[in-house]
């Protein structure tokens, strides 16, 4: 965590060093120590009214700024891409009332904000992820009750869950959940991931970085400490299994990363590209190139409006 | 198409000059000033006040012009600031019998002390638009006659009044022991106390609590609702500062207080007795006291041992969903990208339809 902050005030008038008051943030870090404490388990914290609307990321972004301090470098991702208008506008918040350094690569970041993405590059110890919480809780879709499903929890009474996705296996030959997909913390709390895709499920798996999960609508931060156990739930006859892309990423040629849809006309012409806009860059500024190569950038910019270069990712570092 | 909201810093910024220019709208028309709204769409700062919990009528009109108008959009402003601001300490419950009073009806009373005082009511307007409002010239300065005699000094509360027979349970007696808890630092938790929860409805929607108080008339929680009272006035605050060790006031504030006087047949340890619901707002609001008030009652259905067979008895059900800064927000939140769920969702109904088709096809050979 970032050293606290010697000078109370931020260059935002007015406000306290990252928005919050010194009262608040010492709350929540108190809540993300126990979350830290208890792997898994959801602390209920005292979630403040952020000038950003509930649903767009408050939740993670009381995390961050409870922890963030001077030293800190920020990186704020959406959907894997750092150009998304929610992922630039938080970035630009925490640059306002924080006045902290901002960057797009990973390796370069102390804390990472993401809304729906893990990042393809791996994190390393001493890094911290913060993760923005639409719902928390996994059993929300099952048990609409939450003095039920706190019970839940507390017996570690998790069959429910278990029918669930039988029931899907039943129904449609699969377990027919692509996202939010839930997991097993420690072996024993029942988490969400928070709505990335099951494809970044195994990462979090022993990850060398503390991840953090804020939920401010609901009130609620869980945590997972570096090198801990994060299971999918899955069968024996079923075991739990990655989405793959029949094709490749068409800008740098990636094989093993989240791939996107870019459609291109409306004759079904579209391509595929990586959902992390830092790795793709990096890896063209390697020199790596996808089956649509020369043309791609072109192809990719008239699709999406904007510059497909790409290469320079530190425009705001 | 998704990826058109990938878009930068400028997009944002541009998108801000445009509602800035659209907040100003035609520039030949004066802008209107926070004076105006304040003294002229006083129900709105109101409403912006009640729901944005903070007792400011200048920011509540400054929020309101920002947000051209829009009071939920005004609501989570007023809020916004409000998180930021430091918190001094409780003050002394507010008494609502020593209320100066402007408006005080009750529904069940055709006489009673202190009378029945109309006041300021749309109650009995008729909804005919008035074009005199329209004029440019405006309406002057309309005068409301004096009184031939003051309201009395002392106007006792409805409910106190039936209290001296015991016909109406007793009020909840303040337990310095138990500190009255705050919602804004510490989240809900349930089941919870009838602090929060009055907390809670206080913050509420107006929309959504009128639907449910309404549901409950109609017959999804039926309690049998009287208006005990009605009143609005001004009453004044108490603090006790640490240093001094005595109560001072330190100001004056508008508020709305509606008292429901409800049914209850008892029960084998309770005899039959009216039973309370509680409203309270800041201003005058009257429409969401009365429906904070039916509400209030209906979710009391466990502390009854009534059965809690709708909505409106739900606690989880209302206390979570009252809240119109977090439901708007979440709502709107389906604006923001959502590609790659709905890219796992889309390999997901492929696979599916593959799936299936290979089933049918194995089923037809």
């Amino acid at each position: 965590m970032g050293a606290m902050p010697k000078q109370e005030i931020a260059d935002e008038e007015g406000y306290s060093f990252a928005y919050l008051d010194e009262q608040t943030k010492r709350m929540i870090r108190r809540c993300i120590l126990k979350a830290v404490a208890v792997p898994g388990y959801q602390v209920p914290f005292g979630g403040r009214e952020m000038p950003l609307p509930y649903g767009w990321g408050t939740g993670g972004m009381q995390v961050t700024a409870s922890i963030i301090g001077r030293d800190d470098t920020l990186k704020v991702i959406d959907q894997g891409a750092d150009d998304t208008t929610n992922a630039v506008n938080i970035r630009r918040f925490f640059a306002r009332v924080a006045g902290a350094p901002t960057t797009e690569a990973t390796a370069e970041a102390s804390i990472v904000q993401t809304r729906h993405r893990v990042p393809e590059d791996p994190l390393r110890e001493g890094q911290i992820i913060v993760y923005q919480v639409p719902q928390p809780e996994p059993l929300r879709p099952l048990e609409p009750r939450e003095i039920e499903c706190r019970k839940m929890h507390a017996y570690k009474e998790y069959g429910l869950m278990q029918v669930s996705l039988y029931e899907d296996i039943a129904r449609f030959g699969e377990i027919a959940t692509s996202y939010s997909y839930p997991v097993m913390v420690n072996d024993r709390f029942l988490m969400s991931p928070t709505p990335i895709p099951k494809f970044d499920n195994p990462k979090m798996d022993d990850f060398p970085a503390l991840q953090l999960f804020g939920a401010g609508r609901e009130k609620r931060i869980y945590a997972v400490p570096p090198y801990t156990k994060v299971k999918s739930l899955d069968f024996d006859d079923h075991p739990f299994a990655v989405q793959q892309w029949e094709e490749d990423c068409a800008l740098c040629g990636a094989e093993e990363t989240f791939l996107d849809e870019v459609i291109l006309d409306d004759k079904g012409g579209k391509m595929y590209v990586c959902s992390d806009s830092h790795y793709c860059a990096r890896r063209r500024a390697e020199g790596h190139r996808g089956y649509l190569s020369e043309g791609a950038a072109e192809a990719y910019a008239a699709a999406v409006g904007a510059d497909a270069g790409g290469a320079n990712a530190d425009e705001e570092a | 198409m998704y990826v058109a909201v990938k878009g930068g810093e400028q997009a944002i910024l541009n998108s801000h000059k445009l509602v800035a220019e659209e907040r100003r709208g035609d520039p030949a028309v004066p802008e209107l000033s926070m004076a105006q709204i304040k003294e002229q769409m006083q129900l709105a700062v109101d409403r912006v006040m009640t729901e944005g919990s903070l007792y400011d009528r200048d920011l509540a009109a400054l929020a309101i012009k920002q947000a051209q108008g829009d009071l939920m959009e005004a609501i989570f402003l007023l809020r916004a600031y409000r998180t930021t601001l430091t918190r001094f300490g409780e003050t002394l419950p507010i008494d609502s019998a020593a209320m100066a009073v402007r408006r005080r009806i009750s529904a069940t009373y055709k006489d009673l002390p202190g009378g029945q005082v109309l006041g300021p009511s749309y109650d009995y307007t008729h909804r005919l638009l008035d074009f005199a409002l329209a004029a440019e010239d405006g309406v002057g300065e309309p005068q409301a006659a004096c009184a031939e005699r003051p309201v009395e000094a002392a106007v006792p509360r409805v409910t106190d009044i039936l209290n001296h027979e015991g016909l109406i349970e007793e009020e909840i007696a303040l337990n310095d022991e138990v500190p009255v808890g705050d919602l804004t630092r510490e989240p809900l938790r349930f089941p919870a106390g009838r602090d929060l929860r009055l907390q809670n409805l206080a913050r509420g929607d107006e929309g959504f609590l009128l639907a449910l108080g309404y549901s409950t008339q109609r017959g999804y929680g039926r309690n049998h609702p009287f208006a005990g009272e009605i009143r609005l006035g001004e009453v004044a605050v108490e603090f006790v500062p640490e240093e001094l060790g005595f109560a001072i006031e330190i100001g004056e504030i508008t508020v709305t207080e509606c008292q429901m006087i409800n049914q209850f047949a008892g029960s084998a340890e309770r005899p039959p007795q009216f039973t309370r619901g509680y409203g309270l707002s800041f201003g005058h609001c009257e429409r969401k006291t009365m429906a904070m008030a039916l509400v209030d009652r209906a979710l009391r259905a466990r502390e009854l041992d009534e059965s809690i067979e709708y909505p409106a008895q739900d606690e989880e059900f209302v206390l979570y969903h009252s809240d119109s800064v977090e439901a708007s927000g979440f709502v709107q939140h389906l604006k923001l990208p959502h590609y790659v769920d709905f890219q796992s969702e889309l390999q997901l109904i492929r696979s599916l339809r593959r799936r299936h088709d290979r089933d049918r096809k194995e089923a037809a050979e």
